[in-house]
């Protein structure tokens, strides 16, 4: 084969950093004006079920992250969405009287990241040790962590002056999230890991998935890509707590047991472990539908789990397998 | 000399799996490593590679650092003597050894050109990459062919090749080939040994694990025997086909 045909070959579909980072900022600043006709004209439930879904499809694309694409079992996303929302709650909650205005939309941006970060931090403290674990033992560690997050938070009622709230929960959190910030993280996330794992460095995460022994005889240091997925995703974990405090205005520590970790889980895997698209799509699906179907409530986790088992029958890949819905070139990792 | 490996213990839990096992490689050298099942082959080659940590031993690594010509004499300098235990993995391929495991374990969800530049993931330079495509597609044409094919689809003889041209993207000093014949057709077993021969033309040391002995012995140079954890014998290839015992035990008469 001549340089050339090569060549193309390598760089085939890939589009340059410049014109991904403009695209990603047109449709951010687009976002706002939609942002702002959807809080004049659109239903407040609605609206409220739209910034849900949001918030959905962060958990289930960052878990997707550790899951589907490494191959790592996690049951812990709830806790570290936990720890991003309480940092964002309790700072918001504790400083709402000296921000507004202007001031908000910064404080509120730097809240956000400062949410992910702390569940970045617990990632990365908690990945190091457990990532060496496989399979089960990883799924009975994460789920450890996530237990222990919720008890802790259960009993802390302050840290110094800020109030935390324990058991009872805390209460009256500014209500800051709206359309616009919410959509403007789902495209940052989205982007970022689909970018992150389809880009040419990216494919040792699907390789750690496929074969560990393989991948690290490739020279793939395979521990630092499992806890790379894992801070990686616990960050937008966090940010989606973020996003979800200051959505409803009260957190309560049962909001973060392993019933919700299992949920995002059933995302990931009825999208199509490994599809990101696949994530988004099983996160519109399972926001939404609860909403039609509140009558039946107390039956969410038992259509949960009908749900899954039917899917495990009839088509145990997921919806999408671990292909994408569009995107030709994200096929050929297939 | 490249690769020493000098009285390397190696226990699962309670299992001794090597007892002071010492072995060397020479530059451009294709050696083999024979023995029955069980004897502690695969092991041997994943210590070398750092997928395994030994409790007792060491191996040296002594690549040629540079050659430098004079007077139409090739001078060898050779780079400072490193121990490899207790090296990572990733560290050890980065320095030159390359390990095609039992078993082929390619990555079978992926496609076969994903396949080949995992192998280039210790590479940075694109053009490198595209060289190691190019050789590699040289050796094996049926990977070209195939090359946006599932790696799981490719038939036993196609995964094998697909194994080995994968570690070879990242241009290695040293291979290390787990039983290449491993459930193949007679004529790909052929096929593949030309192939190994032809790699070490090009100047790629290898340490060849393998059942089929008479195969092995035949492309290599020198061969050690293996017996539950212990080297037996060593000797010039040659010598171990007409030895008595290797022949009873291991060439079937
Ligand atoms: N993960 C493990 N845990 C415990 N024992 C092991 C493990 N792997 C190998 N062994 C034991 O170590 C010994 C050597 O195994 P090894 O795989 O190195 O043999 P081999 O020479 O490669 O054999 P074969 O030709 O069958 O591949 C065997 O007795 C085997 O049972
Ligand atoms: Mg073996």
């Amino acid at each position: 084969m001549d340089q050339a045909a090569s060549a193309t070959m390598l760089h085939r579909g890939e589009v340059p950093a410049w014109a991904v980072n403009l695209g990603v900022g047109i449709v951010i600043a687009a976002l706002i004006p939609v942002s702002i006709s959807f809080d004049k004209y659109i239903d407040n439930y609605v609206l409220d079920v739209l910034i849900r879904i949001g918030v959905a499809i962060i958990l289930a694309v960052s878990l997707n992250l550790i899951n589907g694409i490494t191959g790592q079992f996690s049951l812990g996303h709830a806790g570290f969405m936990a720890l991003g929302a309480y940092t964002g709650g309790v700072l918001l909650k504790h400083y709402q009287h000296q921000i507004h205005g202007a001031l908000l939309p910064p404080v509120f941006i730097g809240v956000t990241i400062l949410g992910g970060l702390v569940a970045a931090i617990a990632g990365l403290i908690v990945g190091i040790p457990t990532l060496r674990l496989r399979g089960d033992y990883l799924a009975i560690a994460t789920l450890g962590f996530g237990e222990i997050i919720t008890v802790v938070l259960n009993q802390i009622e302050s840290i110094g002056k800020f109030e935390v709230g324990g058991s009872a929960g805390l209460h009256n959190i500014p209500h800051v999230t709206n359309f616009f910030w919410t959509y403007a993280w789902v495209v940052i996330c989205v982007v970022v890991i689909a970018r992150l794992v389809y880009s040419a460095k990216g494919k040792p995460f699907f390789a750690v998935r496929e074969d560990e022994i393989a991948a690290a005889a490739m020279g793939i240091d395979t521990t630092y890509y499992k806890v790379a997925a894992f801070v990686i995703g616990a960050f937008f974990a966090g940010v989606a707590g973020v996003l979800s405090a200051t959505l409803s205005g009260n957190l309560d520590p049962g909001d973060f047991n392993f019933v919700k970790s299992i949920v995002i889980v059933v995302m990931v895997v009825l999208g199509g472990s490994g599809s990101i698209t696949g994530s988004v799509l099983a996160a519109i699906l399972l926001t939404y539908l609860p909403e039609q179907l509140r009558a039946f409530e107390d039956w969410r986790l038992v259509i949960y789990a009908l749900l899954l088992i039917v899917m495990m029958l009839v088509r145990p890949e997921g919806l999408l397998g671990n292909r994408e819905l569009w995107w030709k070139r994200k096929t050929a990792m297939v | 000399m490249l690769l020493s490996v000098n009285g390397l213990t190696v226990c699962y839990g309670v299992i001794t799996a090597l007892r002071e096992v010492s072995i060397e490689i020479d530059r451009g050298e294709i050696v083999a490593l024979i023995g029955a099942n069980g004897a502690g082959k695969t092991t041997l080659l994943r210590t070398i590679s750092g997928l395994l940590k030994p409790t007792g031993g060491e191996i040296s690594w002594c690549p040629p650092a540079a050659q430098v010509k004079s007077d139409a004499k090739t001078l060898e300098y050779f780079g400072a003597t490193k121990d490899l235990v207790g090296m990572r993995a990733d560290q050890i391929v980065r320095l030159g050894i390359s390990h095609v495991p039992e078993g082929r374990q390619v990555f079978a969800n992926l496609t076969v050109r994903d396949n080949l530049l995992l192998g280039a993931f210790t590479l940075r330079k694109r053009s490198d990459i595209e060289e190691g495509l190019e050789r590699c597609f040289g050796l094996f044409p049926v990977l070209a062919e195939r090359k946006n094919q599932r790696a799981g689809t490719l038939s036993g003889g196609e995964q094998q090749m697909l194994a080995i041209g994968r570690s070879l993207m990242g241009r290695p000093k040293l291979l290390l080939l787990d039983e290449p014949s491993l459930g193949l057709a007679p004529l790909i077993v052929r096929q593949i040994f030309q192939i190994i021969r032809e790699i070490n033309l090009h100047g790629t040391t290898i340490l060849l694990v393998e059942q089929n002995a008479h195969m092995a012995l035949t492309v290599a140079n020198r061969g050690y025997v293996m017996q539950t954890g212990r080297i037996i014998l060593s000797d010039k290839a040659a010598n171990l086909l007409e030895n008595a015992e290797v022949k009873k035990a291991y060439l079937g008469g």
